[in-house]
């Protein structure tokens, strides 16, 4: 068989991965891998933690030091691997369940103490491994498989609520801006301070099949005709509506 | 002296038929093929090699790890 370049990274006997046809989870991975390589970090020195759920899985595919941790908790043990050991530069990708729901505190304060993480947090707007309930980012009025007559309650903006919490570095991208997605993902690696790169990625299975884009490919045309770049502007602005625009971009570099 | 070639690699059996490079190609030329992998999808290749450019949109947009443009490099003819 003939082997992907990627193959050194990743613990190829687990694969194919779990992830569904259209899920945008590995297409994330493979953006990370690249934007790890390009960063020229020692990757003896470099951690994966993740939390639970889809995204969570993250950990166990990608082979490097890695550590999958309890519910919510990714960003505490993240936290605890850099204060312990310095040198280590830590990455926690997770999913938005896990970062900003059940983990929703360790992440503002993480970004308030402004400690040296990077955080990939996928934003796929429900909850996908338990079943596709509603979560803090299903936009108002989306339709899951607890809110069937959509969604009543307004969702979180994750780059304001990092921003307001004093990170350092924030950017929003989707899963079709992969080059801008790699950089993103190398500029956050490289900067020292609290990072995050929120990814809006497609969940065809619990997401996109009730809100009328029954594909992953339907969402990845959707993110790329309704995507607007505004890099620079204050995140306030940028939370995300059914059938709306999707501004994109990097909000936050604080030097 | 040594040269280096780009080609472009595809691994059937990861091939999840999701559509992404088929949509993305900036060329498309990339397309579904009639055979069955042991998943059962009908993995992709590309139509017509001597348009490609090599840009690696398609290895950056494959959520499954299952094609990717890779460098060789082979001793020059000259």
């Amino acid at each position: 068989m003939k082997k992907h370049p990627l193959d050194d990274y990743l613990r190829v006997a687990r694969m194919p991965h779990i992830w569904c046809p259209g899920c945008g989870l590995g297409l994330v991975v493979n953006c990370f891998l690249r934007g790890l390589l390009r960063s020229q970090l020692n990757l003896d020195k470099v951690v994966i933690v993740s939390g639970i759920g889809c995204t969570g899985r993250a950990a166990g595919y990608i082979n490097l030091d890695s550590f999958h941790t309890t519910h919510g908790r990714a960003v505490p043990f993240a936290t605890g691997l850099k204060v312990a050991n310095p040198e280590l530069e830590v990455v926690v990708i997770s999913g938005d369940g896990d970062l900003v729901a059940i983990g929703g505190n360790h992440l503002i304060h993480a970004a308030r103490r402004n400690t040296d993480l990077t955080v990939l947090c996928v934003n796929n707007f429900v909850y996908g491994m338990t079943g596709g309930q509603m979560g803090p980012t299903t936009p108002l009025t989306a339709r899951t498989t607890t809110s069937r007559g959509g969604s009543v309650d307004r969702p979180f903006n994750i780059p304001h609520l990092a921003a307001a919490s004093g990170a350092a570095y924030v950017a929003r991208w989707t899963t079709a801006h992969v080059r801008r997605l790699e950089k993103a993902v190398t500029e956050a690696l490289l900067k020292k301070g609290f990072s995050l790169v929120e990814i809006v990625s497609p969940c065809p299975t619990y997401y996109g099949r009730m809100n009328k884009q029954v594909t992953g490919l339907d969402q990845m045309k959707y993110f790329r005709d309704n995507s607007v770049i505004k890099s620079g502007i204050d995140p306030k602005g940028v939370g995300i509506e059914v059938n709306g625009p999707i501004v994109v971009g990097k909000f936050i570099d604080r030097g | 002296m040594k040269t280096e070639t780009k080609e472009v690699i595809i691994i059937p059996e990861r091939c999840k038929e999701c559509g992404f490079c088929i949509e993305f190609c900036p060329k498309h030329l990339i397309l579904a093929s009639a055979e069955i992998n042991s998943k059962g999808y009908h993995p992709v290749y590309i139509s017509d090699i001597s348009q490609c450019t090599r840009c690696d949109i398609c290895g950056m947009i494959c959520p499954d790890f299952a094609i990717s443009v890779v460098s060789k490099k082979e001793p020059s003819r000259v």
